[in-house]
């Protein structure tokens, strides 16, 4: 009997770890990199999530769909950013109450636009064999851990990526090093807008899509950056699997609801102990250590 | 900041409420404010015993951003989660008065929740100012509070879920909260649908005043301080942990009480009060308003919510969507605020004016 219930928790873990880090990587660029509070992350989520089903619907096969849904969120978020938000930088607070106004008139517009739910999507590629869950959660994890290699990658190893971080760092010196720190907020707006398309296109099969589908999201990933801190991929994967493990295991031992209550105190307690964050923690931890050598 | 050439009576009864941290420092705000609080009092008499029902509703919301107003505008705490104290004092008068129902519930209903809220609120803020969590960390902190509550009395529909007689009743709610009341068994004042108005009214003039005291007040200066600069702050002396613990458990008291005052007016409450809408509504008035300005908080709130009102009464699906965008276009043209921009308005057209007799009162002047 044991072997059936770990793989059963190990599943749910996977399954938990997955939503949380798909939900979280596009609101840490956007916090972490640019010091935004993008509280319409959920609607922006729900975009995506809306283009995927209506391509559906409109007889494009699923992965292409799940693609005009990134790209959708992307030049939405491209054209936000213009329009409203490259005003708020360095407005942390500002940025929060007004991506909150913008989600009150996103999720109210998208009701009145098309109604209660959107056309649904089918889950792909069947049941697992032994676990009870379908096979795409699994789909869901490897695409999660493919999406924080892509940005290790885009960040690390590319040109793109490191003026982006010299932009973030130090705007004034990255400007006087010729570069378009303008542009690089924007795409890098752009990038944090597509990733939250592309959960809400993932998930788009997995749960029912209405006007407060981006709700579901939000919480969890706002715990997920809170904890992580600053440190955008490392935070969003030890929050993620912080957050994952507290979640599986109370659900496991009394239900989803306890699970969640459970991965919220946590999250608090949490903060509270490390009120930068995981990635704080750390960070004083390796300066620490660097002392004492 | 007193002035000295109005009577003497007047100005002395003025001078607590009066400094450089509240607009309207003049005889004539003070004729404007009376004359607003009588309007306000004639609304029932002129429109009957309806927009007393309605209106006191309006003036709950009022209460409930004034609290937010003081700690983000003074202390510059920005609490998501303000109405998880409104909704923690609702809940928490309800258990108390279904279970005691005589005017002793209600009464000892009433000091419970406003205890409560008040604990809850110290509670909070302690783990959180003691603990070292700052500015945007303590936003998403106390919304995660008002989110944990939502989801956990969503839950409990079940019938293990009652303390005494007073079920939680889910996502359904608790019903049966009873009327507003002072007394002890069947002795007292029953406060009805009329009284509740004016009780909310005076809960809320009187809050106005307090608060005024409080921030033109040497800890009102502190407060300040705290908010422009804390570790400068620090250095001077002060104990700026406290203050801002202080503050936030201010905060939540009035936010209770606006909370027990919301719940007799409807007899109801639900767990929809501590979702992110509901959330969002106090930073929607106090950003409107004015966050600085408590009367600007007061205004916008009575008047969005108003709004909002009729729209839903006509039916119309745009009440969130005109929300949302007001709110967009006050941060980003008005960034302090309605009142705030209109005080300045104000003193503009004041100083251009030659008659230098005005000017040392055109500072402090304001409009609403």
């Amino acid at each position: 009997m044991a072997t059936p219930e770990l793989l059963n928790l190990g599943f749910e873990f996977v399954e938990i770890f997955a939503f949380i880090v798909l939900a979280t990587v596009g609101l840490a660029v956007i916090f972490g990199m640019m010091g935004i509070i993008n509280l319409a992350h959920g609607e922006f989520i729900l975009v995506g999530a809306y283009a995927t089903s209506f391509a559906v619907a409109a007889g494009l096969p699923l992965a292409v769909a799940m693609a005009v849904g990134v790209v959708a969120t992307a030049a939405f978020g491209l054209v936000l950013e213009r329009l409203i938000i490259r005003r708020l930088y360095g407005r942390l607070l500002d940025s929060m109450v007004v991506t909150w106004g913008i989600s009150l008139v996103m999720i109210q517009l998208t009701r009145i636009a098309f109604g209660n739910t959107a056309p649904g999507v089918g889950i792909p590629f069947g049941q697992l064999p032994v676990v009870d869950g379908p096979v795409y959660y699994l789909v869901l994890a490897v695409v999660a851990v493919g999406v924080l290699g892509g940005l290790y990658a885009l960040f690390t190893w590319t040109d793109f990526g490191v003026r982006a971080r010299a932009t973030m760092q130090d705007e004034e010196t990255a400007r006087s090093m010729g570069v378009d720190t303008d542009q690089m907020y924007m795409s890098t707006f752009a990038i944090g807008s597509g990733l939250a398309g592309l959960a809400g296109a993932l998930y788009a099969p997995v749960m029912t899509v209405t006007p407060e589908y981006g709700t579901s999201f939000l919480v969890e990933s706002f715990v997920a950056v809170v904890v992580g801190g600053s440190s955008v991929l490392l935070g969003t994967i030890l929050a993620s699997g912080f957050l994952g493990t507290v979640n599986a295991a109370f659900t496991n031992i009394a239900g989803t609801f306890m699970g969640q209550v459970a991965m919220l105190v946590a999250a608090i307690v949490a903060i509270r102990l490390m009120p930068d964050g995981i990635t704080g923690l750390l960070s004083d931890l390796r300066e620490k250590w660097g002392e004492s050598e | 900041m007193s002035i000295g050439s109005s009577d003497g009576l007047l100005a002395g009864l003025r001078r607590p409420f009066e400094g450089p941290n509240t607009m309207g420092n003049t005889p004539g705000f003070w004729l404007g404010f009376v004359a607003a609080v009588a309007v306000l009092a004639a609304l029932p008499a002129l429109f009957g015993y309806y927009a007393a029902e309605i209106g006191a509703v309006f003036l709950a919301y009022a209460l409930l951003g004034v609290s937010l107003a003081f700690i983000w505008g003074y202390c510059g705490i920005l609490s998501f989660g303000q109405v998880a104290f409104f909704g923690i004092g609702g809940y928490a008068f309800g258990v108390v008065a279904i279970n005691v129902p005589t005017l002793t519930g209600a009464t000892l209903g009433l000091l419970a929740a406003v205890a409560v809220s008040t604990l809850v609120a110290a509670a909070l803020g302690y783990f959180m100012f003691y603990g070292g969590v700052r500015d945007v960390y303590v936003t998403i902190l106390t919304l995660v509070v008002a989110l944990v509550l939502y989801t956990f009395m969503g839950q409990t529909a079940g019938g293990e879920w009652a303390i005494g007689d007073a079920r939680l009743g889910g996502f359904n709610g608790m019903s049966g909260v009873p009327d507003l009341g002072i007394g002890i068994g069947s002795i007292g004042l029953e406060i009805g649908i009329v009284g509740h108005y004016y009780v909310t009214l005076g809960a809320l003039a009187a809050t106005y005043l307090g608060l005024r005291a409080l921030v033109n007040s040497r800890f009102g200066y502190a407060m300040v301080a705290t908010r422009e600069d804390e570790s400068r702050t620090e250095m001077f002396g002060y104990n700026t942990t406290f203050i801002k613990f202080a503050v936030f458990t201010i905060g939540g008291a009035i936010a209770g009480l606006s909370g027990v005052l919301f719940t007799t007016q409807n007899n109801y409450i639900d767990p929809s009060v501590f979702g992110i809408t509901a959330a969002a509504l106090p930073v929607v008035w106090a950003s409107v308003g004015g966050r600085t300005s408590l009367l600007g908080t007061v205004g916008a709130a009575l008047a969005i919510q108003f709004v909002d009102y009729q729209l839903a009464l006509s039916g119309s699906e745009w009440a969130l969507v005109i929300i949302g965008s007001l709110l967009v276009f006050v941060v980003l043209v008005m960034p302090e605020g309605v009142a705030p921009r209109l005080r300045d308005l104000v003193v503009d057209y004041r100083s251009s004016e030659p008659t230098p007799a005005d000017a040392p009162a055109g500072t402090e002047e304001v409009s609403d």
